[in-house]
């Protein structure tokens, strides 16, 4: 299993905001490495940065061997990450089935698109149910369902996952979460944002944790689930 | 009858030139969808198409459908280079100093056109004054037919563009959400290139229309029909399409209401008028969404 993504040294600034203060980590391939802490520790700011959304001051990412550090957001879908950003942002006046086409957007192969779609729809039969709804009028599981979707249809290699168990009832962040390993399963490798740490651990290989703008701990998902540092900080005792 | 009849006439007479307006304001609402910004210069821009008509016409013999393809396409452009020299290095810069710059370009482009082509207005030829129909005594005469004719063509194919084809539909994710629609694959600046290229040949075709329907040019021209397209647009909802279109046309019919019943003194004050009536009751325009505001 080689190494898929590493971010060395990475330095983040919003204006004079240092958020992001040095931090190391790396994703291989075929992993769901998880990245938790609290509000504000820099976690969605991380994320961005990666999609190329926000440029490093210093630091370098490299994805599948190639420096994406200076690539725009725009690229770095192109090169196969793909991000369900915080907070959902689906295309509210939009259909579901046009915010669908638009995960799509880099790609041009009618056929494989329409297959994915059909995918899509397996892992979500209630999107399928709702294909024409107007996406803001979705209840707020299904808007994540929606952009979970919609960040697979351009067929990514490493998806990124910011906060998808945000606002969801526990039964519902149950069935988010297995489709996650489910998407893991299915080859996709996954980096996950949460809060929610409990849950992140449990299906996560390896965990970085992260607080106010530095790594503070790292390692392997359940042995930090056990360690009293996290479960003090994290896990509610 | 009488009434009836003078009523009809200044509908048709109100529905040209809300046309007029409708295809100005369609670029102001665009460009405002995509990176909030009031283009002041977008009537200057509408300037520039016409005196580009004007010159196709008069200096190398076409006729206005060559014409207006010309100007759609040279102002396009113009408006293309526009946003890339003066909106795009501020594209994180304060909202203030891109609007300060808006200010400059529509100054920059209206006192370089007076150098290069004189601040005396220009006679636009005669088109289609000979031609007109009648129907139950309404007169629809030949200018008012082409403003009708290419305006509803072009409405039809913006239509298509931006609910039909992929560029349009990057358009609308992009206006709805820029930083998502760049998580999508993309590139935001390409559109926001694209849409001042649609917006300002969207003017420029008006511009043109505008001097075969009034017969003058002169390079600050611009000014009023800018700012009423700039009503329009928040009369329709700033930001939407349909919007600009149906607020456009309102302003149209009530200014040819006014200056054929009151008088033509009161027309201007008119759409000041609307304006503040809207900003006082309805803020976000006659098909804004209250709930729009994004998080
Ligand atoms: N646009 C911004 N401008 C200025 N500061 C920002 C901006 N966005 C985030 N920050 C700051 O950067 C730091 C990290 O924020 P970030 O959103 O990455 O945290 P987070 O870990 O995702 O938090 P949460 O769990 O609440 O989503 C915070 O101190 C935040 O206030
Ligand atoms: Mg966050």
């Amino acid at each position: 299993m080689g190494k898929m993504l590493e971010l060395k040294d990475l330095n983040v600034y919003y204006d004079a905001i240092h958020a992001i203060k040095g931090i190391s980590l790396e994703v291989n391939q075929g992993e769901i490495v998880t990245l938790i802490g609290a509000n504000g520790a820099g976690k969605s700011t991380t994320l961005r940065t990666i999609s190329g959304l926000l440029k490093p001051k210093s630091g370098t990412i490299t994805f599948e061997g190639k420096d994406i550090a200076g690539s725009k957001a725009h690229e770095i879908v192109r090169n196969g990450i793909s991000q369900v950003p915080e907070g959902r942002r689906i295309f509210a006046e939009m259909s579901v089935m046009e915010n669908l086409d638009l995960g799509a957007f880099t790609r041009k192969d009618k056929d494989g698109i329409k297959a994915d779609v059909k995918h899509v729809f397996e892992l979500f039969p209630r999107l399928e149910e709702r294909k024409n709804q107007i996406a803001g009028t979705l209840s707020g599981g299904e808007q994540q369902m929606l952009a979970m979707g919609r960040a697979l249809m351009s067929r990514p290699r490493l998806l990124l996952l910011d906060e998808p168990s945000m606002g969801l009832a526990p039964l519902l962040i149950k069935e988010i979460f297995n489709i996650i390993v489910d998407i893991n399963k299915a080859g996709t490798t996954v980096l996950l944002v949460e809060q929610n740490a409990n849950m992140a651990l449990s299906i996560a290989n390896r965990a970085y944790v992260l607080e106010t703008g530095r790594i503070t701990l790292a390692g392997d998902a359940k042995e930090l689930a056990a360690s009293e540092e996290v479960r003090k900080a994290y896990l509610g005792g | 009858m009488e009434v009836t009849h003078q009523v009809l006439q200044q509908l048709v007479n109100g529905i040209s030139l809300g046309s007029i307006y409708a295809l100005i304001a369609l670029g102001y609402t665009m460009i405002y969808g995509i990176i909030k910004l009031i283009n002041f210069a977008h009537g200057d821009i509408y300037m520039v198409g016409a005196y580009i008509g004007f010159f196709a016409i008069t200096q190398a013999h076409l006729s206005i459908v060559p014409a207006l393809i010309i100007s759609f396409v040279v102002t396009g452009i113009l408006g293309m280079v526009v946003e890339k020299l003066a909106y795009k290095p501020l594209r994180h810069a304060p909202r203030i100093s891109v609007l300060i710059t808006a200010i400059g370009v529509s100054f920059f482009l209206e006192y370089t056109s007076m150098y290069f082509v004189s601040p005396t207005p220009r006679t636009f030829p005669a088109i289609f004054g000979d031609v007109a129909i009648e129907i139950g005594g309404i007169v629809i005469n030949g200018q008012q037919m082409l403003i009708l004719g290419i305006t509803t063509i072009l409405m039809i194919v913006l239509t298509y563009i931006v609910h039909r084809t992929k560029t349009g539909k990057a358009m609308r994710a992009a206006s709805f959400d820029t930083e998502t629609a760049q998580l999508m694959g993309i590139d935001s600046d390409r559109i926001i290139s694209i849409t001042f290229g649609i917006g300002s040949a969207l003017a420029a075709v008006a511009g043109v229309l505008v001097g075969v329907y009034y017969n003058s040019i002169d390079p600050l021209m611009g000014i009023m029909p800018g700012l009423k397209a700039f009503v329009a647009a928040v009369l329709g909802g700033i930001g939407i399409l349909p919007g600009a279109v149906v607020g456009g046309l309102i302003l149209g019919i009530v200014e040819a209401f006014v200056s054929g019943f009151v008088s033509s003194t009161f027309r201007d004050a008119a759409a000041f008028a609307i304006l503040i009536l809207v900003l006082l009751f309805k803020p976000t325009g006659l098909f804004g969404k209250n709930t729009k505001e994004k998080v």
